[in-house]
């Protein structure tokens, strides 16, 4: 029952405050600021997470749901909510202390603060032990140089999980992680990245010259930095999976409403064969990359390993993403390809969930492994 | 300040299908919503309790399933809900109903109490006025907009066709609430999550301090002798003249 209407807030939720903005979002590269507001007024910025912290106190099913539901009509949005989540404040409730959970889990919780994770450099991409980004041990405190690429929420985040080198000479075991406040001296953020889909997601540069980051901002301990960055993504792909999912499906729904309308020789186009054969397959593989998502989310739920099922619910529902937004864009033909029908708006959101959080290489690199050396 | 909102679970009339052989309402698989009066009145309340703080307190006579319409409440915010339901209560009129609600508001303690102007699948506007005048109230209808609650009066704005009635009206009240006057909020998902750890109420004809002949069927005054369909029979046609010839041609008429 409370699971029921829980799913019926974050959809009406989205109806009334993502879905009536979500072309305006894409079409003039918006940052949805007010949307996160009101998102954080309902409750959704802390979902999993202890209500001892102001969390709802929920599960990683829930928040996959929320990212689902919000994705169907805007994906920008639904990458807000996943970035903030999985990236910034699920490292922080698993590796931080109670100062630091305090501090600044309890303000990501309620929404007060909005979180960013940085890891990605120019030279540092899928090979993240490439960081150049230092931090220096100078007693009382750490001293950042560096600088970040590809930082969603960058620029509207009041707190970054940021990844540097303490150790170069140990390689990925001298990577460690930190909490970055945005008012930091040094910490700047470059311009906003213009991108094929998830155009109203905030994406830039984070450029870091002698911040100086107080010793109790150490996320974790020295030269963890690495297994909190893989850790932390094992969980984030399970939130674009269901980014992913929720593109696909959200295509998927306007696809159906179209069929039934539109007429050609005398009959609707969804009384062809041709289109019940693709309706199928299409329905057929949302519900397989549901089942793979559902799959994921309570391995993590239930304390089970998950880097696997998270890789392959993120490596099978972003490639459906991108598969059925392309066949949803056929099936309303010319018009698919007009902007105002906002299906193309689908198909270029898709395309992202292949590529950030591990790209689907990378996914499928984490699942070969663990099957051949198992 | 403590505030009953009076509440009605009713089918979703925009989703809902007419019949085309019986010419009735078709209510199966139609989803229930909160009466969009009344629930104008139970976002009126939230924010009279943001303004001068207080309890929510929602009561409704239904079925069990109308459980379901309070816990979408406590998802909103309200304090506490009551649901009044008995197999006893079936059938009962507006008279019958406003006596039932009436006997369990007198158990409780209200400085305003808030109902809906009219449900959407009756369209009476009886209940509202009807529990006024059993619990010896004053009432204002057809309430467009609160302004203030000062000096144990609530000031508020009375809508009719044309104009607008600035009123003032000692508390204890009851006032009617229009769908227009706002928009309301939504359930919360935090609240929406934790609503297996709020209480219902459940109130049955054992806990009223109220008399079987007077509720139900036989209790009812009122009798539903035929329902139909209305015929519409087109009469009118447009006549393009000037607003000047319109006027005089009104005026005749009206003469």
């Amino acid at each position: 029952m409370s699971y029921q209407l829980y799913l019926e807030a974050v959809n009406d939720f989205t109806n009334r405050f993502v879905k009536p903005l979500a072309h305006q979002v894409d079409e003039e590269e918006i940052f949805p600021s007010d949307t996160v507001k009101e998102m954080a007024l309902h409750g959704l910025m802390g979902i999993p997470f202890s209500k001892d912290y102001n969390g709802m106190g929920s599960t990683t099913k829930a928040y996959v749901d929320a990212v689902r539901i919000l994705s169907q009509s805007c994906a920008t949005t639904g990458v807000i909510l996943s970035a903030h989540t999985s990236l910034a404040s699920s490292p922080i409730d698993t590796f931080g202390t109670e100062e630091q959970k305090k501090k600044y889990l309890s303000k990501l919780c309620t929404g007060e603060y909005l979180g960013a994770f940085g890891l990605t450099e120019a030279g540092a991409g899928t090979d993240a032990s490439m960081q150049t980004t230092k931090a220096i041990d100078k007693g009382d405190y750490f001293l950042l140089t560096g600088n970040k690429i590809f930082i969603t929420n960058a620029g509207y985040a009041d707190v970054y999980i940021i990844f540097a080198m303490t150790d170069a000479s140990k390689g990925i075991k001298g990577i460690s992680a930190f909490i970055i406040e945005k008012d930091f001296a040094g910490f700047t953020v470059g311009p906003k990245e213009k991108k094929l889909g998830i155009r109203g997601s905030s994406t830039c540069e984070l450029i870091f010259r002698d911040v100086k980051v107080p010793k109790e901002n150490l996320l974790g301990e020295v030269g963890m930095g690495f297994k909190i960055a893989m850790q932390t993504l094992d969980g984030g792909r399970i939130g674009i999976a269901a980014q992913a999912l929720g593109i696909a499906e959200g295509a998927f729904e306007r696809a159906l409403i179209y069929i039934k309308k539109r007429k050609q020789f005398n009959k609707r186009i969804a009384d062809f064969q041709n289109t019940q054969f693709a309706i199928a397959d299409m329905k057929t593989k949302l519900e397989a990359g549901r089942l793979l998502l559902g799959q994921a989310a309570s391995d993590k739920d239930q304390g089970r390993p998950y880097t696997v099922s998270a890789a392959m619910a993120k490596l099978y529902n972003s490639k459906i993403a991108v598969e059925i937004t392309d066949q949803c864009i056929q099936l309303l033909g010319g018009y698919g390809y007009i902007r105002d029908y906002e299906i193309e708006r689908y198909y270029r959101d898709a395309k992202i969930t292949e590529i950030y959080e591990g790209t689907s290489e990378v996914q499928k690199m984490v699942i070969a492994g663990k099957v051949i050396n198992a | 300040m403590n505030i009953l909102v009076l509440v009605k679970q009713v089918p979703d009339i925009s989703i809902i299908k007419i019949d085309p052989v019986t010419n009735t309402l078709v209510r199966a698989g139609v989803p229930s919503i909160v009466n969009p009066d009344d629930l104008a009145g139970v976002e009126e309340a939230l924010q009279l309790k943001a303004r001068y703080g207080g309890k929510v307190t929602v009561l409704t006579m239904g079925p069990q399933q109308a459980q379901n319409m309070l816990y979408s409440l406590y998802a909103r915010g309200v304090d506490d809900a009551y649901l009044l339901t008995d197999r006893k209560f079936a059938g009962s009129d507006t008279w019958a109903t406003s006596n039932i609600l009436s006997s369990m508001i007198k158990t409780l303690p209200y400085d305003l109490i808030i109902a809906g102007y009219q449900a959407i699948d009756g369209d009476t506007a009886q209940v509202g006025p009807q529990i006024a005048e059993f619990l010896n109230l004053a009432q204002v209808t057809h309430v467009s907009k609160i302004i203030e609650v000062k000096d144990q009066k609530l000031i508020v704005e009375k809508k009719y066709e044309d104009d607008t009635h600035l009123l003032s009206v000692k508390l204890p009240c009851l006032i009617t609430t229009l769908k227009s006057m706002n928009t309301a909020r939504l359930m919360r998902a935090d609240l929406a999550m934790d609503i297996e750890e709020k209480p219902i109420h459940m109130i049955s004809l054992n806990d009223l301090e109220i008399n079987e002949t007077e509720i139900g069927l036989k209790g009812s005054p009122t009798r539903v002798k035929k329902t139909y369909t209305k015929e519409v029979i087109k009469r009118s046609s447009p006549i393009e003249i000037t607003p000047k010839e319109a006027a005089m041609r009104i005026l005749s008429l009206v003469k």
